[in-house]
């Protein structure tokens, strides 16, 4: 129901330090009408250029702090709130790839009253300008 | 002069208020500018904090509702089954959870409750003790497929019946009175690839009345179709009318109807839901509560327009407006014949 809004192309930006890069960060919505707990967010997966990169390699924050998806699946004090920005954290050394490149993210959602999992799709056309590195 | 409220559900803006555009004091001030008063909730959607609300939060809630002139009419409660990876809740768990609901509401000094339509009747049943002592309504929201004369909707009527209890019932969402397949659906598959003629096909099936599973097998097998025109098929398996004269059967089990509706004409008329036949039939078996304007047509545009739900939910109300009236002359000329 949101899917064309669930990553911001703009904010993607390199992680660790400015000459090496440990990996890049970029924020996302729930594509869905009301907040969820992070328990039922059971997959956030990153592909690049039509290319998946490791479920271990994904990071989670909301706010209170990075937690990875296998954290994620016992967490049953935070929600993902309705239309809030969250943080998405992927290790890939040497940052997001110089250029314009696809960015993918796949929510797979698990959603009580729905007889099968719900899944949100949205894909940007990126390209990292920012040469600034920010510190987690 | 008819006893039927009017109303707005805050789902209706989602669009707006995801993007930021809309907060729900914004949502509530539009609401009330088209003197639709009364305010449904989704505290998951509208409370970031939930469901940890401090009295202060809800205090301020009250206030700005009262500001506003509006007032509180639903909350629309969820039920996280799933909640754990490993297990479904328990049955305890699951009646704890339906209570902290019933408590919010009960602390929001709200009366109505809509409970999703997977909530077991008998779990319900289980709750019946908390909401009447919280003097709540627990109304199970009866949204398509699912109709007011399903066997699994009976269910809850016949525990409300078997308890004797005016705070378990139902709660229907309109999208069952589908008359006309809505244009902003078929609109949507063709700029996705259906073909035309398909999509006609799909219409007129849908028009005739023809079971889902029949044209779905035309569409796929026969006409080899693509996948939008597949898709488009599919959406008929949730596309029911179900007969709006049933409304005055079932009305003493329900206080409130979510006002579903995709997309609304420019002379203010509905093209897919019956509007004209339920207005009718709630007008005509004297039923009290309110229409609670539900939008879902965001989800259908998006892709090539700007939505505008505020539009969209004015236009609706221009029609509850006009349909309420024509109902009320209609049956209070029946009275004095």
């Amino acid at each position: 129901m949101f899917d064309k809004y669930i990553i911001d192309a703009a904010s993607v930006r390199n992680i660790g330090p400015a000459d090496a890069p440990t990996g890049f960060a970029f924020t996302s919505k729930l594509g869905y009408y009301r907040g969820l707990g992070l328990s039922m967010i059971e997959e956030l997966t990153v592909a690049i250029d039509g290319e998946p990169l490791q479920r271990s390699a994904i990071r989670f924050d909301e706010g209170p702090g990075p937690l990875t998806l296998d954290e994620m699946e016992t967490t049953y004090d935070r929600r993902w709130a309705f239309g809030a920005q969250a943080t998405i954290l992927v290790d890939y050394p040497g940052g997001f790839p110089a250029g314009e490149h696809r960015l993918s993210l796949q929510q797979k959602l698990r959603v009580s009253y729905m007889p099968f999992p719900s899944f949100n799709n949205d894909e940007k056309l990126v390209t990292c300008t920012d040469a600034a590195a920010l510190t987690e | 002069m008819s006893k039927i409220s009017r109303g707005v559900s805050l789902y209706s803006f989602q669009e707006e208020m995801f993007l930021g555009q809309m907060g729900v004091e914004d949502c509530v001030a539009f609401a009330a500018s088209i003197g639709a008063n009364g305010i449904e909730i989704l505290p998951e959607q509208n409370m970031p904090g939930f469901p940890n609300l401090s009295d202060a939060e809800i205090a301020a809630w009250k206030d700005m509702l009262a500001r506003h002139g509006c007032h509180f009419t639903a909350y629309d409660m969820f039920l996280d089954t799933k909640v754990r990876k490993d297990r479904l809740m328990t049955d305890a768990e699951q009646i704890a959870s339906i209570r902290r609901d019933l408590v919010l509401c009960n602390r929001l000094g709200i009366k109505n409750m809509r409970v999703l339509v997977f909530v077991r009747p008998d779990i319900l049943a289980r709750c019946v003790p908390y909401a009447e002592e919280l003097d709540v309504h627990m109304g199970v929201e009866v949204h398509a497929p699912w109709h007011l004369e399903h066997a699994w909707i009976l269910r809850t009527i016949e525990e409300a019946a078997r308890l004797g209890t005016r705070h378990l019932g139902i709660l229907p969402d309109m999208g069952i009175f589908m008359k006309h397949y809505p244009p902003a659906f078929r609109a949507r598959f063709e700029r996705q690839g259906a073909r035309p003629e398909v999509a006609q096909f799909i219409v007129d099936s849908h028009e005739a009345k023809i079971m889902a599973e029949y044209t779905i097998y035309e569409v796929a097998v026969k006409m080899q179709g693509n996948k939008a025109e597949v898709a488009m098929a599919e959406t008929l398996r949730h596309a029911p009318y179900a007969n709006p004269k049933r409304l005055g059967d079932y009305a003493p089990y329900f206080r409130h109807i979510q006002a579903k509706f995709y997309e609304m004409n420019e002379d203010c008329t509905d093209p897919a839901i019956a509007y004209d036949e339920v207005i009718n039939e709630l007008v005509r078996c004297g039923w009290e509560g309110t229409l609670s304007s539900e939008y879902e047509g965001n989800r259908w545009i998006q892709d090539v327009h700007e939505v505008d739900s505020r539009e969209q939910v004015r236009r609706q109300h221009v029609m509850f407006e006009r349909l309420i009236a024509a109902a009320e002359a209609r049956h209070d000329a029946l009275e004095v014949a």
